[in-house]
């Protein structure tokens, strides 16, 4: 159903689904249409003009009625190309789906024979296999169908090879199935959609290759008509009658635009990156659309936000991910903010600098101060110019920001240049100084390397280089040593630490690592459900939490040399962000709710240093601020 | 009290760079002859770094791979053939990645299903019984079974994929991180559901993960596995604490603890080795800050052959 909607949205695909709807129609309808026989001949009533009496599209050379010959031809045009269409897609799809299941030698032999057939050109290879069998319809189509099984068995074979390395077909082996059955049953009904794109943006050029056969007299046989056929026939009065070529000529191109234009709808309909909404390309930085005004800063700092909105507009839902947060950080300092995936973490770091995807990110409110400049509503030429100069971010995964094709040395110059006028080889010198601070071993000779061909831990050290690349102020890292082995880790997280001492660089340090937290940050947030539930330094945080979910989320962590022992589980899960009741959002996995808990909004309250927000916290700030 | 798993020199090396004909470029030793044994009851933790060859080890335990060299034994029988069928009814295998280890195209129902027809041959009855028994075990409700996988949170999938690995009443679940994919509050749940299963169903577990916390928190015994080989296996409360083998004590430093001050616990220069081009010897010798000249010569053996057994020429403690 989805399908068929997201098809209508795209209006070229809809008329050529109206277009072919009629045509199929008309040539399923055919047999019982009033037409005249096509193939009787009548030589004195040969080439009458359109409307003739008798003959709406008057007649060929022979005087056979021309509309009964179009009608009839396309209805054999349109059979014979989906048939190959039909016959290509199970052959090609079938080698494909054994080649890429079994692998190995299987695949070898295979796709060494497939790669035999496609060294042929195309038309040539047709021509040969009618050749060997002898002109005929049924020929033309076995020849169409053979040129075509190449490019579904590649692309079939591309398709399963990813999915048969998935963990549920392991899964299926586990559980007993055989491989027919894992086939039938497992891989199958995933390269399904795969087959009907490859099937739908394929038919339109089998019929057309079908009707060049024809139109060769290779194909269908006088005084059949096909489409080819009738045009190859039309030929010999090209000049003198162009009518008899005209008419074939135009249902081809209305067939074979039709099928392309709705062929590309499906595809793009069945493409799960467009399916997800995803139909418009991302603008450049996030939409903007404040209705309050915008509040002044409540702190002070190289980078401030107070209370930051950010929403996600996905049809009538609202996906309230970031609700007025606010965050500072000074130079020299390490905050950490902290939370479980969905709290918000990400989407808050990426609207300091405008980039959360648009649609279907708005950010809603509030306000981010980097030094005097605000940031939530710059133009995008002023975002670029602070972006990766002034505040940089490190990711967690550092392929997504370094590109495959070339060597790290010249992103990093790139990276330079970007900013800073200054010439190739000097930037080169830098970029080698770069990749020496954080600790790449021999510098000259791994700047030459291509990403792929460094460990992780060397390509997420290559991030912080391209980070530091301008000496920002600010760096946002999201994550950055999730991905990484702890030993790694640890020479990351020292790096990063002798770097803000020695620089002064300001780090906003996204993790859901306590551990990390502890060593690293001189503060941390603690976020739930896009908001700051607790906020204070530290060790004051982990060692006496004041907020019930920041202790109970201590607590769920092990923590090694605790021995074995049950952890402390939250029950639950955090809440979804487009249905927030109203007051406290832990309050259902809460052990302490009350009434009160959910009736209002609660605030974050502030004492001394510390702040949380929770009517009845574990530990009274007041007091301990007092003390 | 019999082993429930036995393995004798299991190894397994890939081929690197293969040609259609003739020898390819090198071979990588992705697991080193190993020999170890899980009681029956017990939870052996397997900690290592990314690329040491814990999945290729437990998949090979399954019948997923096939070993180069070795044998396994389980519950006293060799099993022999590479056939995860044949496998299956024994020995299970937990997922890292909940949602991918779920085919999108099937019911919840279809997937528990599988094991149920196909390794035991139960009828519909049987198995429609066989189910609630186990989704009540796992705390998931029967309603989820006509859902599909992309309805599910990590935690809920991962609850499935157990009870999928239960529906083939094997007593042997090798989990390989279990839990790595979910957030903490959820692991603790899944890791606690873990806990119950194995008290009440007599389990025993293969416990694969990176995260050294986790496994002391739920092992009775951890093997630190470096480049291929196991070169420490002891009691979990021992081995972090009292570490005997250099790469342990590494290890054990360099994961963040509250409290303890953030320091690189090595030089930041080094490197994990060459799979293509192993060190002669004791192939932690480059990283170890207690190398010496014999540490090149041979490959240090595990010793002693029971109790805290270390595979190190000088080790600590
Ligand atoms: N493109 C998007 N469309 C709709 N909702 C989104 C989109 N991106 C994020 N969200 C929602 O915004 C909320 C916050 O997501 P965010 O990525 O910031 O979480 P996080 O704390 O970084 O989690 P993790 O630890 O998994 O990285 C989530 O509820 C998420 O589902
Ligand atoms: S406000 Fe109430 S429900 Fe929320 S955390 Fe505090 S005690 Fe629990
Ligand atoms: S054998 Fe030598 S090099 Fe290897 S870990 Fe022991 S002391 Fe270090
Ligand atoms: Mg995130």
């Amino acid at each position: 159903m989805k399908t068929v909607r997201l098809i209508f949205r795209n209006r070229l695909a809809a008329a050529g689904l109206v277009v072919l709807g009629i045509v199929v129609l008309l040539a399923i309808l055919t047999p019982i249409l009033p037409l005249a026989d096509p193939d009787v001949t009548n030589t004195a009533n040969r080439f009458r003009p359109v409307f003739a009496e008798g003959h709406l599209l008057g007649t060929d050379h022979l005087g056979r009625d021309l509309l009964s010959r179009l009608l009839w031809g396309t209805r054999l045009s349109l059979a014979v190309g989906f048939a190959a269409a039909v016959f290509a897609a199970v052959i090609g799809a079938g080698f494909g789906i054994v080649s890429g299941y079994f692998g190995g030698a299987t695949d070898n032999v295979i796709m060494r024979g497939i790669d035999m057939l496609m060294a042929f050109p195309y038309i040539l290879l047709a021509l040969a296999i009618v050749a060997a069998l002898g002109p005929g319809l049924f020929n033309a189509l076995i020849a169409v169908a053979v040129v075509n099984i190449p490019f579904f068995a590649r692309n079939i074979r591309g398709v399963t090879v990813g999915i048969a390395h998935k963990e549920f077909v392991d899964a299926a082996r586990l559980a007993g199935l055989s491989h027919t059955r894992i086939i039938l049953s497992e891989i199958l009904p995933n390269v399904i959609p795969v087959i009907v794109i490859a099937m739908s943006t394929t038919i339109g050029w089998m019929i057309l290759e079908t009707a060049g056969l024809s139109f060769l007299g290779l194909g269908s046989q006088p005084p059949q008509a096909d489409l080819g056929s009738m045009l190859g026939e039309a030929r010999g009065a090209l000049i003198t009658n162009p009518l008899t070529s005209i008419v074939p000529g135009v249902m081809i191109l209305v067939i074979v635009m039709s099928i392309n234009l709705l062929g590309d709808g499906v595809r793009d309909a069945l493409d799960p990156r467009l399916r997800s909404g995803a139909l418009t390309r991302p603008r450049a930085a996030t939409v903007v659309d404040r209705r309050a005004p915008v509040p002044a800063p409540r702190a002070e700092g190289v980078l401030t936000m107070t209370d930051l909105e950010t929403q996600f507009h996905v049809g009538a839902r609202v996906y309230r991910a970031v609700n007025k947060v606010s965050l500072h950080v000074a130079p020299g300092e390490c905050l950490g903010v902290i939370g479980e995936s969905g709290s918000g973490k990400s989407v808050t770091a990426l609207s300091v600098m405008g980039l959360v995807a648009s649609p279907p990110g708005v950010i809603t409110g509030g306000s981010v101060r980097f030094r005097d400049a605000e940031l939530i509503g710059a133009t995008y030429g002023r975002l670029r110019e602070l972006r990766g100069d002034r505040v940089a971010y490190i990711f967690q995964d550092p392929l997504a920001t370094l590109h495959p094709l070339y060597r790290v040395g010249d992103q990093l110059v790139e990276a330079i240049r970007v900013h800073h006028r200054i010439p190739r080889a000097e930037a080169w010198d830098r970029a080698v100084a770069l990749l020496k601070q954080v600790r790449i071993p021999n510098p000259e000779s791994r700047a030459q390397s291509y990403p792929h061909e460094m460990s992780g831990g060397m390509r997420q050290r290559v991030g912080i280089a391209m980070a530091l690349a301008n000496d920002p102020d600010v760096i946002i890292a999201d994550e950055p040593t999730t991905a990484l082995d702890v030993t790694v880790q640890a020479q990351i997280l020292s790096l990063l630490d002798d770097l803000r001492r020695e620089r002064g660089l300001a780090i906003v340090f996204i993790t859901h690592d306590f551990g990390v937290v502890a060593q690293l940050c001189d503060r941390v947030a603690v976020m739930y459900a896009g908001r700051i539930v607790e906020e204070g330094p530290t060790r004051a945080v982990l060692d006496a939490p004041a907020h019930p979910y920041t202790r109970r989320l201590i607590a769920c962590v092990p923590e090694l040399g605790a021995g074995r022992r049950r952890l402390e589980a939250i029950p639950g899960l955090p809440p979804a962000v487009d249905r927030l009741e109203p007051g406290c959002a832990f309050a259902p996995r809460c052990l302490k709710t009350e009434a009160v808990c959910v009736t209002r909004e609660i605030g974050l309250a502030q004492a001394g240093n510390r702040a949380v927000r929770c009517l009845f916290p574990e530990t009274d700030l007041k007091r301990e601020a007092a003390e | 009290m019999t082993d429930a798993l036995r393995l004798e020199g299991l190894s397994r090396e890939f081929p690197v760079g293969k040609r259609l004909f003739g020898k390819p470029k090198g071979i990588v030793h992705a697991v080193r002859p190993v020999d170890l044994s899980v009681e029956a009851g017990e939870t052996l933790g397997i900690v290592g770094e990314s690329g040491c060859g814990k999945s290729t080890l437990a998949r090979m335990l399954v019948g997923l791979l096939p070993p180069t060299t070795g044998r396994i034994e389980i519950e006293g029988k060799p099993l022999d053939t590479a056939d995860p069928a044949a496998f299956g009814k024994r020995i299970q295998y937990v997922f890292q990645d909940p949602i991918s280890s779920l085919n999108p195209r099937k019911t919840i129902r279809q997937v528990m299903e599988a094991p149920l027809k196909r390794l035991h041959g139960m009828d519909r009855a049987a198995r429609e019984r066989r189910i609630a028994e186990i989704f009540d075990s796992v705390n998931l409700r029967e309603e989820f079974l006509d859902r599909y996988p992309h309805e599910f949170s990590g935690g809920q999938a991962q609850r499935i994929g157990i009870a999928r690995a239960l529906a083939a009443q094997a007593r042997i679940l090798i989990l390989d991180e279990p839990v790595s994919a979910l957030d903490v509050s959820v692991q603790a749940q899944v890791l606690n559901l873990l806990a119950d299963l194995k008290r009440e169903l007599g389990l025993t577990y293969l416990f694969i993960s990176h995260d050294l916390a986790v496994v002391e928190a739920v092992s009775t015994r951890v093997a630190v596995l470096y480049f291929g080989s196991v070169v420490e296996v002891g009691r979990a409360e021992d081995i972090f604490r009292a570490p005997k083998h250099p790469y342990t004590k590494l290890l054990a430093d360099s994961a963040p603890v509250v409290g303890r001050p953030l320091s690189a616990p090595e030089g930041r220069e080094t490197e994990l080795p060459d799979p293509l081009n192993p060190p002669p010897g004791c192939p932690f010798a480059p990283r170890c800050p207690r190398a010496t000249e014999a540490c090149t010569g041979a490959m240090p053996a595990l010793e002693p052959q029971t109790g805290h057994r270390v595979a190190c020429i000088h080790p600590l403690g």
